[in-house]
């Protein structure tokens, strides 16, 4: 299954926030979506997943999922959004709830998830107590659970302090080496966006257009090895986002 | 460089001193002895001030006559009469506006429809002291029970209404948000999220409602009830049997508290995922 956005347009009252995206999402890749504040990220992540839509354009999906998926299009948040209320085995309980699997799948599908996460022994926990790269590893493990077609990831690591933040990213490196799924990563950190994109694509300050579409070789799990080589690339894309930040940075918000 | 001769300075004239600690007060300690001692305290002053005739008894009988009535209320068997009218009054009349409270609180945080029809109703009715529309009561649902109960149905239905639209309102709009994505049914987001959600808001509103209800139970068995704490007391009040008008004071008190006890351990128990 792959994503086509073609001829995107949307806007809140008068702002217009993006303008004309088109973009093909392969399947089996990461495709990081990196901008400065306020260019419409987050708009656009929230269009691809059809949690809002679109004023004009279209999101298109062709063929069909994988076999044995359960929600496409899975999002994973910057907020970690568990419910407090639920362990973290209740919270990737919730999005099975709904499919009508016996309680001995269920399980065996939570069984799996949070053992694929090493969440095992923290089944019980409330998010609470866990910290919050812990939290965000439930997220991982709840999205795992319905088996997307896509990952639909909004800065999952911006609220995560730099140590875990790494951690993470390696969590996600060694995630996609063994299962190859197709992401969507939004973020405004170019250092994870070279880590983790097959492709970077660039947008342009609010109204998003895209600015430049960067492809990099290098396979996920050998890149560690490359630094010099990502460090061209970053250095590269923050030349162009430089002054689109900037300007960026000292518009109003509603002007 | 005066930070060195700062430094240099102190080393010289002495070995230094701690910083002072400034960051003590603002939090509250449990100080459990505290509170049933003041309690005993007022009452042994009060019981004193009787004895030495310091508060003449038409003014004030003390405590210890007003346990003699409490214990009379007891032999005789009275007691469970009154308690027993007034508990089923309160219980069900509570339980009832509570329910429909949740309901109808429900209906205007999730409906658009709702929400523009219902609110101003509510906000037009909630601040009218329930008391005032005892006798409509009256006509319309008779003198007996029906007339008690509709007083206190009334009396918490709105408080409640107020507290889960309020609560629906606040739950986190990112959840529901991860809900959606995640393709869940609207039942269940609003069984497994919403509700769970409110519940923190829900909860303090039932101790509000509890209050409001022993309030009006005391000011609907004013009228035409034999039986009843609040019969008791307005009884005892038109004999001038000031001692047994305060044992029936504290007969409430005591219920309030227990009904307050309850409360806050449904809403440990409810509420235990949070911090
Ligand atoms: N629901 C909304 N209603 C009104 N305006 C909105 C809404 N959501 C976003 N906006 C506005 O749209 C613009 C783009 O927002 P968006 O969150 O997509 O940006 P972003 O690129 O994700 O920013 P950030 O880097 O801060 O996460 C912003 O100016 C924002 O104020
Ligand atoms: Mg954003």
């Amino acid at each position: 299954m792959e994503l086509r956005l073609a001829g995107l347009h949307h806007g809140y009252g008068n702002i217009e926030v993006l303008r004309g995206i088109d973009l093909d999402i392969p399947a089996g890749r990461i495709v990081c979506i990196v901008g400065p504040s306020g260019c419409g990220k987050s708009t656009l992540l929230r269009l691809i997943g059809g949690l809002e839509r679109p004023e004009r354009g279209e999101v298109v999906q062709t063929g069909a999922p994988p076999p044995g998926c359960l929600n496409p299009l899975t999002y994973i948040f910057q907020d970690f959004a568990l419910l407090p209320w639920r362990t973290v085995e209740g919270n990737v309980r919730l999005v099975l709830e709904d499919h009508g699997f016996g309680r001995a799948e269920t399980a065996g599908i939570v069984d799996d998830v949070l053992a694929r996460t090493r969440l095992s022994e923290f089944r019980a926990a409330f998010p609470r107590q866990l910290s919050g790269g812990m939290k965000q590893r439930v997220a991982v493990a709840r999205a795992l659970a319905v088996s997307p077609a896509f990952l639909l990831m909004d800065e999952p690591l911006s609220a995560l302090d730099a140590q875990t933040r790494e951690l993470l990213l390696d969590d996600l490196v060694d995630l996609w080496t063994r299962e190859r799924f197709s992401g969507v990563y939004v973020t405004h950190n170019l250092r994870e966006a070279v880590r983790l994109g097959h492709r970077v694509v660039l947008l342009s300050r609010r109204p998003g257009t895209v600015r430049e579409i960067l492809e990099i070789d290098l396979p996920l799990d050998a890149r560690a090895g490359h630094a010099p080589e990502l460090e061209a690339h970053r250095s590269r894309l923050w030349q162009l986002l430089r002054d689109e930040a900037h300007a960026a940075d000292v518009e109003l918000v509603d002007g | 460089m005066p930070l060195m001769w700062n430094w240099s300075m102190a080393e010289r004239s002495d070995r230094g001193r701690p910083v002072a600690f400034r960051g003590g007060g603002f939090s509250p300690r449990p100080l459990g002895v505290v509170g049933p001692l003041v309690f005993i305290a007022v009452l042994a002053f009060w019981e004193a001030g009787c004895r030495t005739g310091l508060i003449p008894p038409l003014v004030l009988p003390a405590p210890s006559e007003a346990l003699a009535a409490l214990a009379h209320l007891v032999e005789t068997g009275l007691l469970w009469k009154h308690l027993g009218a007034s508990l089923q009054r309160l219980l069900v009349g509570w339980t009832l506006g509570t329910l429909l409270g949740i309901a109808v609180g429900f209906s205007i945080g999730l409906f658009s429809l709702a929400r523009a029809g219902l609110a101003p109703v509510v906000a037009a009715i909630f601040p009218i002291p329930k008391i005032a529309l005892l006798p409509l009561f009256v006509v319309w649902f008779g003198i007996g029970e029906g007339s008690k109960v509709a007083t206190i149905l009334f009396g918490t239905f709105f408080p409640t209404v107020v507290a889960t639209y309020g609560g629906v309102d606040n739950v986190d709009r990112n959840l529901i948000r991860m809900g959606q994505s995640f393709g869940l049914s609207w039942l269940s987001i609003v069984r497994k999220i919403i509700l769970p959600g409110a519940l923190p808001a829900i909860l303090p509103g039932f101790r509000i409602s509890a209050a409001i209800a022993i309030v009006l139970l005391v000011a609907a068995e004013m009228i035409g009830a034999e039986f009843g704490v609040g019969a008791y007391i307005l009884l005892a009040g038109s004999l001038m049997a000031l001692d047994e008008l305060l044992a029936g004071v504290a007969i409430l008190s005591v219920m309030g508290l227990t009904v307050n006890w309850l409360i806050a351990r449904l809403e440990r128990f409810l509420l235990r995922w949070r911090t």
